[in-house]
């Protein structure tokens, strides 16, 4: 069947199950956009701007474990979209972006909207291609697809000169994707596990630590068995919040700069750390030398380069994080677990203990607390809501008082930690997980970002609830100028902030707001009830700071508290 | 930890941007290369890139495992430590006035080194072998006025078992 290269693109992401695209059109794409009019099955949403479509399609691939698609034009449409990919790489979430590109007769001409976006990406995608010939086109398609969701995800680019798009081909749907370069583990090493194994049953004092790799692999019911069969307690980087459930009594809460204090003693305590889809970033372990220094460390991840990268490690396993946790059940399965219980007791005992004298707390005055906000929301939606945040004080307030219960439904900048992250992520999850609450908790700096997606949540219907913890600075920059530089607030308090409630109601959301810590609750309730996108506006404690924290640096058992 | 100098013979995809993945991945991670030499193999769809880097162990296990990473890299192979055979070109541009020409040519012969262009006052002599012996015809033609170097990266292939 001959087809023009636009057709091509659609049959290809018919083929691998693309019923969602998040885009914004322009000159070089024009003819995929004339495309897609007839493409009954791509429902393509628009963005208000290029940043938005790359988030948009990186919450909708966390919210609903397909990969998420992007479409943006040359030049400026492309390198709007170079943070979101930053943040979908550092996040290993599996997109796939197209974007226009001049015609091939004038790359290297510094054409009209003309960049090297293949260059400029090629350090933050997984992989990226330039199509020069019509007739690779599918299979470069398939290729990306391929390479976006196997082994460890990740975001790929593919460009599209615009006579390419224009061009015919003889199409035929390419055949299973082998590349002789690329062909990740799944499998882990059995003599690996058993050393494993072996820990296992001579700790005294374990800790698991799961990471964003078992929320990717949906390894989520592995790891909760194998804690509760060999009673180990779990900690979880930022990422990894919804690998294990946020009620269980194993849970450790965060672990890291700000961490529970539980967890972070716990670590600094424990004889194994079994780490498992961690890459043991420096907002986890605080000065790497004092980090676990008493532990043996197994690391499990399925990309070899995050093993061994910033800490030693005693027992590396490559591996599937879902298919190694499965096969280490097997193997503990024919050990004799019966006297773990006994074992682990004072273990466990020092780790309530701990809980018990150094919980997380904030105490609710006059005024309203952020986490009050926070708290009262996880009780209003029993941990059922997919909560997207922007970043800061907002992402952290989230990550310690929401509890999750399940992967998908944290959906953070963790890696690359991008403002104006939340709201288009939340539309993407939205789109991705219909009829699901999503929540974006957002501060008042990081919602202006990327503000003008309301428009988007509103034209499609997408009833995305925005909660602002209001408190008129850009609150974790201020925090650290509290802390560590006299509180000399350089450029951080908003001297100017718009009424969210009036900006909510022009782009025809509603608008509701609480200036007192008794309509918390109601405005949150009627919040969520509304039926289209919301903003909840709540006025906070100004200076209220996040709590444990770890200054940077330093060892994660010295805590600033509360 | 000590750093070491080892030796990579890297095979990839002989494809355009190929090249920049791999040393844009040096830059950015902030590895050493001190030298680079990049053709084709008998299969034209491959390219060998034999490579200089240095680095501590744990950062040459990293510089393996993120190269295996690349998509387009098919093969990396740490050549230190075994048996492997290396070879260097270099065209050096030395003054030669009359009084020194036959020490030079001297020194060129006991490296079975080749002039390859002469002028009144200078020769350039081509000489070939490892690294170690090129800096050492270097060493010897110092005193005369070296003008010009070029020298090939390293190029190198492991030693089949006899």
């Amino acid at each position: 069947m001959e087809l023009k290269g636009a057709h091509i693109l659609l049959k290809m992401l018919q083929e691998e199950g693309v019923d969602t695209v998040f885009g914004y059109p322009g000159g070089a794409v024009i003819d995929i956009y004339d495309a897609l009019m007839e493409a009954g099955d791509i429902n393509h949403i628009l963005v208000r701007h290029e940043q938005g479509a790359i988030h948009a399609a990186d919450g909708y691939a966390r919210a609903s474990g397909k990969v998420g698609v992007c479409l943006v034009t040359s030049g400026p449409g492309a390198t709007n979209t170079v943070t979101g990919i930053a943040s979908a790489y550092m996040d290993s979430i599996p997109v796939v972006i197209f974007t226009g590109q001049v015609p091939t007769a004038l790359i290297g001409n510094d054409a009209f909207q003309e960049v090297d976006i293949v260059g400029i990406t090629r350090p933050c995608t997984k992989h990226n291609y330039l199509v020069k010939d019509v007739r690779q086109l599918a299979r470069t398609i398939k290729e990306a697809f391929h390479i976006a969701r196997s082994g460890r995800p990740g975001p790929v680019l593919v460009d599209l000169p615009k006579d390419v798009i224009n061009a015919t081909a003889q199409f035929k749907v390419p055949g299973e994707v082998r590349l002789k370069s690329y062909n990740p583990t799944y499998k882990p090493n059995i003599k690996q596990l058993n050393k494993v194994v072996d820990l296992i049953q001579k700790a005294k004092k374990p800790v698991i630590f799961s990471g964003g790799g078992v929320s990717l692999s949906h390894g989520h019911h592995e790891l909760t068995e194998l804690a509760r069969k060999a009673q180990i307690p779990v900690t979880s980087s930022l990422m990894g919040l919804g690998g294990f459930p946020g009620t269980d009594s194993l849970w450790l809460g965060m672990l890291g700069m700000h961490g529970t204090f539980r967890a972070n003693m716990a670590v600094s305590e424990c004889d194994l750390l079994i780490s498992a889809g961690v890459r043991f970033d420096d907002r986890v372990t605080g000065k790497v030398d004092e980090f676990a220094p008493h532990a043996k460390i197994v690391q499990i991840d399925i990309d070899p380069t995050s093993i061994q990268k910033n800490i030693p490690v005693h027992v590396p396993v490559v591996g599937d994080c879902k298919i190694s946790l499965s096969q280490l059940n097997s193997l503990l399965d024919k050990e004799d677990l019966s006297g773990v219980e006994d074992q682990r007791k004072s273990w466990l005992d020092q780790i309530e203990q701990w809980k018990e004298t150094t919980p997380l707390a904030y105490k609710q005055g006059d005024v309203i607390k952020p986490q009050y906000v926070i708290e009262t929301l996880y009780d209003l939606t029993k941990g059922d809501a997919i909560i997207a945040t922007e970043v800061g004080q907002n992402q952290m307030w989230a990550a310690q008082y929401y509890h999750l219960k399940e992967p998908g439904h944290f959906i953070t900048s963790g890696g690359l930690g991008a403002m104006g992250f939340g709201l288009p992520a939340a539309i993407g999850a939205q789109a991705g997980a219909p009829g699901v609450l999503v929540v974006d908790i957002a501060g008042d700096g990081s919602i202006q970002m990327n503000i003008q997606e309301l428009a988007t949540a509103v034209q499609y219907k997408l009833p995305v609830k925005v909660v602002i913890l209001n408190n008129g600075f850009l609150g974790m920059v201020r925090q650290w100028q509290e802390l560590f530089y006299e509180r000399r607030y350089s450029s951080t308090k908003f001297v100017h902030t718009p009424d969210f409630v009036k900006l909510a109601e022009a782009y025809g959301a509603t608008g509701l707001r609480a200036s007192k810590p008794e309509e918390v609750s109601a405005v949150l309730a009627e919040g969520i009830k509304c039926e289209g996108p919301v903003i909840m506006d709540f006025i906070v404690e100004p200076e209220e700071s996040v709590y444990p924290m770890v200054p940077a640096g330093a060892p994660i058992k010295k805590m600033l508290l509360v | 930890m000590t750093e070491k100098r080892h030796l990579l013979s890297i095979l990839v995809d002989n494809e355009p941007g190929v090249l920049s993945r791999i040393t844009g991945l040096f830059s950015g991670r902030g590895y050493n290369i001190e030298s680079l030499s990049v053709a084709e193999t008998v299969d034209p769809s491959i390219s060998r890139i034999t490579m200089v880097t240095k680095g501590s162990p744990m950062i040459i296990e990293q510089i393996n495992k993120q190269l295996n990473k690349l998509i387009n890299v098919i093969k990396v192979s740490d050549l230190t430590g075994t048996k492997y055979v290396q070879r260097e070109m270099a065209l050096i541009k030395v003054n030669a006035r009359s009084e020194h020409r036959a020490e030079i040519l001297r020194i060129s012969d006991i490296f079975r080194g080749q002039v390859v262009d002469v002028g009144v006052e200078h020769f350039t002599v081509k000489v070939e072998g490892d690294t170690e012996k090129i800096n050492a015809v270097l060493n010897l033609f110092k005193p005369f006025g070296i003008r010009e170097i070029a020298r090939t990266g390293g190029v190198a292939l492991p030693r089949e078992n006899k």
